[in-house]
């Protein structure tokens, strides 16, 4: 019945030759995870439904017009992508078992895009803060520094969860552990991909739209 | 630097003031003394525990054999003994409570208003966070397992890590007894009132900390129960074939799942307010504290049903055990849940009907909170159906299921008249909500809890409870509720706002002496339910039921002997039908030996949950008083800790299939040797454990 | 097993999903930054090119589709939207006519 196994759905396994009894760990273990995700994504989608809601609390303060670039995002998301095929590459270098030093490269390729994109995320906040944009200003200055920091510390815990990965190849090479840890760790990256796709459309994109006409 | 500056940096918003002690010697009146009293019942109680641990020299037993320990059996019963620690302390607060309204007619009674609102918050936090959560938490980790033929959970580290993140929480709600003060703003800690430009001691931060770590730990929880039932089930036990516990628990922990997140933003938001300065729920500057109210119930209203659907899993067990008959309608029972589990999701707005939103929305809302009284209903009859022409039995956990079916149906139906709008606008925020609620709770979450710790007790330990106390201690639980809680109904409909300090209608006294009469009954409880337990200790060579099957009872927790060894089954059972264990001993099938005996792989004891939890209790108590360095350090010593225990390897150790045939031999030979015993002498201490089969 | 053509296979998905979501996203950004739409049309388009997008990312990247053995990802998926769609659209539903009840003109 389970016969195509999770080495298909999970493109970074390769465990064709493991017993029945470790593939059914795996898929626990990740399906676990999965479980996770789901409720990560009620907090987002939370944050999201405030955010909606606080659209107009800018007690006088600046609004989306006054302190969104949408250049800046747009190369954030360039970056957030690309990073995601990079991981991509990872499960594939995981699965064919090449050699772990390309393993290895896709990793830290993938950490410095992470890295790039924290950089560039920080750098705005920064320029905001330096506005008087900051969190305290108003209601809507609050959920928006706190639904973009939410997912920038979940990219930098991602970020430090590379690291992690980086010296367990090192020092344990691929065993089984690492394997589905490295699976669980593509989940999450890509979800958090996921994320920035309804922050720029809802957040960044939204905010900056014209008003008028089209209706 | 200069003197302050470095106690400032050392002990952040600390002080001699914070302590109930210095306090009370500073302004001796009643009020401060009963807080120090307080304070100083956990100080011993912490002390007199140390010490006795030390004179046993039990030390290295409890860190070996059980706090570090991931069976999930073990996780079990520490997760039920935090909740008793804590039923204990609610319950004496709520007796508190009732004397101080008691006592404030016309007067001001004993305790001070801020005092008077930490004990009405503490004991609703507590009782649902600390009470009720870990209570089922623990009865479906140590059930859940055993029923569907699993060795252990899905996850056992994560377990371990939830229980001492429950048991940090825990520590925080002590730790605010004995350094400092608690919230003063209800168990749902509304804002703006919690906000730091109305409450700005340390009393809402110990409230959101706690909280906190508790519904991360029932996060961690709701994943782990979810994944074990998805798939770890035993060969052949397919969804349908599943005991109606395993069913509840995977309802309630779906709820878990998609139900704390919605708290953990509020809690998170309202933190971001106090200590970042954000405007998420403030009165000014945009902040809505509507939005806080709307997230809140988001949570709090799937909350009412994790805490109920468990209960209604162990009414389902035992009221076919004890009835000896197989459970009437079983896949309506299942329907009946889930629907309930989906319709919780849609109700929460019925919790703040009076906030302003339009009459259509309330509307929606009301009539989709009396769909729910539909599935609830069903499954009171197929209790009954269950119970029609069935051997019954009135054990104590029969007795308290029997109440909770009558009780139940009466709080249903004041929440029927409470779903209804333009009512609840006339009793909104009177005793009346709180006798309805407690009417739900109490018999649908806590004497369910009850009947479930008095019936699974002897597979636990291997020695039935004595049950003459447990009909005292259940006869005490249900006199007393009816005692405590049905005067509030008229004193609600009169208009007696809840969490009163002072009472100036004089016609409200003999009602609230009833209730006064009533908590104390349920004291009464309490304290036979500790006697109960200490009189079964005492006599438990008596009351041996070491073959495993004291009740007759039909899931597959029966075929195991008690207490189960660490690896539950000697090999995972094949399930051919609902009710497996009976049908097996219908069929003589039971009580065989294996043919074949294998080693088991079990996991090894780890301290990192004991660190993990501690550690992030330590980084709350730093957040509470803004001792930044503490909250720093133990932040970088959770982090830590996980990341070490990603790199071990050496995770799991192997029982020899030696070992696991010597202990099941020898129970086998002990179930050859047993009397069976029939259903109507298994009270007796002919009870051996060994069911007399019947037809 | 691991032949160049399974090689393609294996990483097609993940070529295909970059290349659609690099356009769907230079799709979206550039109707805004250009003023190609405005008001309502405009917020219809990104949220839909957006909802295409996280579509896309779920079939190439997480590797959810309709075969029997993601069935289980699957109706965990559609559960949890289920349930975000609840909790997003009744918030914003009851707070924003709570709003129009007390902050309206």
């Amino acid at each position: 019945m389970d016969s195509v196994g999770p080495q298909l759905r999970h493109a970074g396994l390769n465990l064709e030759d493991d017993p029945r009894e470790s593939r059914h760990q795996v898929e626990s273990d990740v399906f676990g995870f999965w479980i996770f995700l789901m409720s990560d994504a009620v907090i987002f989608a939370l944050l999201f439904a405030l955010y909606g809601t606080m659209l107009g609390a800018r007690a006088g303060g600046p609004g989306p017009a006054d302190e969104f670039k949408i250049g800046s995002a747009f190369v954030e998301t360039l970056i957030l992508l690309t990073s995601s095929f990079t991981f991509g590459m990872t499960s594939l270098c995981l699965k064919r078992d090449h050699k772990p030093q390309r393993l290895t490269l896709w990793l830290a390729l993938t950490l410095l895009l992470g890295l790039a994109f924290l950089g560039m995320e920080i750098h705005d906040f920064v320029t905001m803060v330096s506005h008087g944009a900051t969190a305290s200003r108003s209601a809507f200055l609050s959920g928006f520094f706190v639904l973009v920091g939410v997912h920038g510390l979940h990219v930098t815990f991602g970020s430090l969860w590379i690291l992690v990965m980086v010296a367990q190849v090192a020092t344990l090479g691929r065993d089984a552990k690492v394997k589905i840890n490295l699976i669980r760790l593509s989940l999450f990256w890509h979800f958090l991909d996921v994320i920035w796709v309804a922050i720029f459309s809802v957040v960044y994109l939204q905010g900056l739209i014209v008003p008028g006409g089209g209706s | 630097m200069t003197g302050p500056t470095i106690t400032g940096f050392l002990l952040g918003s600390l002080s001699w003031g914070a302590l109930p002690f210095v306090r009370a010697w500073r302004e001796p009146n009643i009020s401060e003394i009963i807080g120090a009293g307080a304070g100083s019942i956990v100080v011993i109680g912490a002390v007199v525990t140390i010490a006795l641990i030390t004179w046993l020299q039990a030390w290295e037993y409890l860190w070996t054999q059980w706090f570090t320990s991931l069976d999930h059996k073990k996780i079990g019963i520490m997760y039920i003994v935090i909740a008793l620690v804590m039923l204990s302390r609610a319950l004496i607060e709520a007796v508190l409570i009732r004397s101080q309204q008691a006592a404030a007619i016309n007067g001001p009674g004993f305790v001070e208003p801020g005092h008077f609102a930490q004990l009405f918050s503490t004991h609703g936090s507590i009782m649902i966070f600390f009470m009720a959560m870990p209570f089922l938490t623990g009865m479906v980790n140590y059930v859940v397992p055993l029923q569907i033929g699993a060795r252990d959970m899905a996850f056992p580290y994560l377990n371990s890590v939830g229980l001492w993140l429950t048991a940090g929480g825990s520590g925080l709600m002590m730790a605010s007894l004995v350094v400092g003060e608690f919230s003063t703003g209800g168990w749902s800690g509304y804002p703006p009132y919690t906000e730091l430009n109305f409450s700005g001691g340390p009393g809402p931060d110990y409230w959101i900390w706690a909280i906190t770590l508790a519904s991360i730990g029932s996060t961690t929880a709701g994943i782990n129960i979810a994944c074990t039932i998805y798939k770890f089930r035993a060969p052949g036990m397919t969804f349908l074939r599943m005991p109606l516990f395993c069913w509840t628990a995977v309802c309630t922990a779906i709820l878990m799942i998609f139900a704390m997140p919605p708290l953990t933003v509020a809690t998170a938001l309202l933190a971001a307010d106090r200590y970042l300065g954000t405007h998420f729920f403030t009165d000014d500057l945009g902040g809505n504290m509507m939005n806080y109210v709307n997230l809140f119930w988001l949570f709090g209203h799937p909350e009412v049903y994790i805490v109920v659907l468990p209960s209604f899993g162990v009414y389902s067990e035992v009221v076919s055990a004890f009835s000896s008959k197989e459970l009437y309608g079983y896949k309506s029972l299942v329907i009946a849940t889930m629907a309930i589990g989906v319709l919780s999701f849609t109700v929460w707005l019925h919790h703040f009907f009076t906030m302003g939103q339009s009459a259509d929305i309330n509307a929606v809302f009301g009539i989709a909170t009396m769909a729910i009284a539909i599935p609830t209903g069903v499954k009171i009859y197929d209790w009954i159906f269950t119970m029609f022409r069935g051997e019954v039995r009135f054990t104590p956990p029969m007795v308290l299921s029997l109440a909770f079916m009558v009780t139940f149906v009466l709080g249903g139906f004041t929440g029927v008249i409470l779903a209804t709008p333009p009512l609840n606008y006339m009793v909104h925020n009177t005793l009346f909500v709180v006798a309805h609620f407690h009417n739900m709770l109490i018999p649908g979450t806590l004497y369910g809890l009850l009947a479930g710790y008095m019936y699974w007790f002897p597979k636990a330990f291997g020695f039935r409870l004595n049950e003459r106390l447990g009909w005292i201690s259940a006869g005490c639980w249900i006199t007393g509720f009816y005692l405590a809680f049905f005067p509030l109904y008229v004193l609600g409909a009169s208009g007696m706002a809840r969490r009163t300090h002072e009472v100036f209608d004089p016609a409200f006294r003999p009602w609230l002496y009833v209730a006064l009469f009533g908590a104390f009954v349920l004291f009464t409880a309490l304290v036979t339910l500790f006697v109960q337990l200490f009189v079964s200790i005492r006599d438990r060579h008596a009351n041996m039921v070491a073959v495993g099957d004291p009740w007759d009872a039909r899931g597959l927790e029966w075929s195991v002997a008690a207490p189960p060894p660490e690896w539950n089954f000697a090999v995972i059972p094949q399930v051919e039908s609902r009710d497996a264990f009976y049908w097996r001993k219908r069929n003589r099938e039971a009580y065989k030996p294996v043919d074949h005996y294998q080693d088991i792989e079990l996991p090894k004891p780890s301290a990192c949950g004991v660190i993990v939890g501690l550690s992030a209790a330590a980084c709350g108590f730093g957040l509470v008083w803004r001792i930044w360095w503490l909250v720093a350090l133990f932040g970088a010593v959770v982090v830590a800790t996980v990341i070490i225990r990603s790199f071990l390897r050496d995770v799991t150790r192997t029982i020899p299939a030696a070992e696991v045939e010597a202990f099941d031999r020898r129970w086998l030979a002990q179930a050859h040797y047993a009397k069976p015993v029939s259903r109507q002498r298994e009270m007796s201490r002919r009870n051996e454990g060994l069911a007399e089969w019947t037809a | 097993m691991s032949t160049p053509r399974r090689r393609r296979t294996e990483t097609l998905p993940y070529v295909i999903g970059y290349g659609l979501s690099l356009l769907l996203t230079s799709i979206a950004f550039g109707l805004v930054w250009q003023h190609v739409l405005s008001g309502h049309t405009a917020l219809f388009a990104v949220l839909g090119l957006g909802l295409a997008q996280i579509l896309v990312h779920f079939r190439c990247f997480l590797h959810i589709d309709l075969r029997r053995n993601s069935l289980p990802d699957l109706q965990l998926l559609l559960f949890s939207s289920m349930i975000i769609a609840l909790m997003v659209s009744g918030t914003l539903v009851v707070l924003i006519n709570l709003h129009s009840r007390m902050m309206g003109p």
